[in-house]
């Protein structure tokens, strides 16, 4: 079954169309990447699967339903989002315990205190953190809590927006890890949006390029790795990254 | 090659709590008419290092140094008065964000004017027609209409461009870019550096790139300064990065995904080796 199907969206911003005609399949169990310069309308399709951009045309369906316009319980149940900034998606004045407890008492589950223990185990985070504040965290840890409050309501999707593009390079190497063995832990589904090749190299299997709102261009990640993408514009990305890639081969 | 600064035993500290906590600690090195890099991870002191050259670390932070010389000025002993006179016209900055540091109700072409108005006497069509240069020089596309904008109409990649040229226009001897690219898109990025240093080699000025990225620094840079935790780990020639020795470069180059990556998992730095960052 398709994870996330996305047919002839179309989403606006008040008067402005900002992503034209999507069609997109996403496998169960598949991680795949949108990747795009600021403006491309990548981050705006996450935003309209998990329901903070309402103002959309077409048909997104989530595990085989269709989404509604207005807020859905089912789909926030099976699919949940992380962040780019962990500085500004965690709320200041809450402590991890409270930020990850909530989601459980949004959907009325219970047993929150252990359920909260076993999710900072899963992230990497020692047990003294579960009552500190966002401030007391370095941007590493944070991430991780972010990444916590999205795995609570073990979720069978995950929506991740950037990442790691607000994190040092060593640090970006841990929450990297820390995605893909969560991912093969728990048969997760990624949807990513980055600006960053070489993680879509690490983390995902599929990719697609997008500009001005439209996708260029859908290839494999053995594609991307061999250099061998189709359109001229993907071309230009991979060579204004791949620059990188050849300083640290030679 | 004549020395452009030459930094001898740089401290920076901050009062905290616990006694003053040191960001740098004692560093040396020295700059000719170069492009030197200094990378390192947040927190690592890179920036503060940047700062300091310009005396731009306010009280209660404190700057040591037991030499600190730019040109055969010794900074150390600059009052404010004598370092506005440094600042802008012989050593200038080119901080992160283009959001940040415009000022939103100062028209784009008003800005650039200000920082060659500020330091030298010149006709009003003469500081009209430098701007305009200058919004070419960074290859703007119709600088006359760009000139008239305000920093909320222009995007980011042109931003930045515009605070180059702020920068550059008092033709400065010495150029502090501070990040000036990591709010900026992967293909922005190239064309911003390059900008950068085709107008740095043009006019022979000095350049100090921090930045966080290791291989951006290696390509744009000649020689390169590995700082973590306010002091200097490591010192080598862009081109051989590759062969650094010090096992935190090695592990920040490892930690590094790359674009045909083959590795099931990345290497993490252990920190218990480094503490403090």
């Amino acid at each position: 079954m398709s994870a996330i199907t996305l047919s002839d969206l179309d989403i606006s911003y008040g008067d402005t169309k900002v992503v034209h005609a999507i069609n997109l399949d996403i496998a169960e169990g598949e991680s795949f990447a949108l990747v795009g310069e600021s403006g491309s309308g990548k981050s705006t399709v996450l935003r309209a699967i998990s329901g903070l951009a309402p103002d959309w045309e077409g048909r997104i369906s989530v595990l085989g339903k269709a989404r509604s316009h207005g807020v859905d319980r089912q789909v926030a149940r099976h699919c949940q989002m992380v962040f780019q900034d962990p500085y500004g998606s965690l709320h200041p004045r809450k402590t991890v315990d409270a930020t990850l407890s909530e989601p459980l008492a949004v959907h009325g589950l219970s047993n929150r205190g252990p359920r909260v223990e076993a999710m900072l185990a899963a992230v990497g985070l020692d047990r003294r953190f579960r009552f500190r504040f966002p401030h007391q965290l370095s941007g590493g840890q944070r991430q991780r809590v972010a990444i916590a409050r999205a795995l609570m309501l073990e979720p069978k999707i995950m929506l991740l927006d950037e990442p790691t593009s607000a994190l040092d390079v060593s640090v970006q190497a841990e929450i990297l890890n820390l995605l893909k063995r969560l991912r093969r832990e728990q048969g997760l589904t990624y949807l990513l949006v980055t600006h960053n090749l070489p993680v879509v190299s690490f983390l995902c299997d599929r990719l697609a390029v997008m500009r001005h709102g439209r996708i260029v261009e859908v290839a494999s990640v053995a594609q991307l790795k061999a250099g061998a993408l189709v359109e001229p514009y993907s071309k230009e990305l991979l060579a204004a990254s791949g620059g990188h890639a050849q300083t640290v081969s030679t | 090659m004549a020395r452009l600064l030459d930094i001898e035993n740089l401290t920076v500290s901050f009062p905290t709590p616990r006694g003053r906590a040191e960001v740098v600690k004692g560093i040396s090195f020295t700059l000719g008419r170069e492009r030197l890099g200094i990378v390192g991870e947040s927190g690592s002191g890179k920036s503060m290092t940047g700062r300091s050259i310009l005396k731009l670390i306010r009280p209660p932070g404190r700057v040591t140094a037991d030499r600190m010389t730019f040109d055969g000025i010794d900074l150390t002993t600059q009052s404010e008065r004598d370092m506005r006179d440094i600042r802008g016209a012989r050593i200038s900055m080119v901080m992160q964000d283009p959001k940040f540091s415009l000022n939103p109700v100062m028209t784009v072409g008003e800005q650039i004017a200000e920082a060659l108005v500020t330091h030298k006497k010149l006709p009003r069509r003469e500081i009209d027609e430098r701007v305009i240069a200058m919004l070419e020089a960074v290859r703007i596309d119709d600088p006359a209409r760009v000139a008239g904008l305000y920093p909320h109409e222009v995007s980011g990649g042109m931003g930045q461009r515009v605070m180059i040229a702020m920068m550059l226009i008092p033709e400065p001897d010495l150029l502090i870019a501070d990040e000036p690219t990591s709010a900026l898109d992967v293909s922005v990025q190239a064309q911003v550096l390059d900008i950068i240093d085709d107008l740095v080699r043009d006019k022979g000025m000095g350049l100090i790139l921090i930045s966080h990225d290791l291989n951006l620094v290696s390509r744009y840079c000649d020689r390169i300064l590995v700082m973590n935790a306010g002091t200097i780990v490591e010192e080598c020639a862009a081109g051989q990065l590759e062969n650094a020795t010090h096992p935190y470069t090695r592990g920040l180059l490892a930690a590094m995904p790359t674009i045909d990556e083959a590795r099931e998992e990345l290497p993490v730095l252990d920190r218990t080796l480094w503490a403090g960052t």
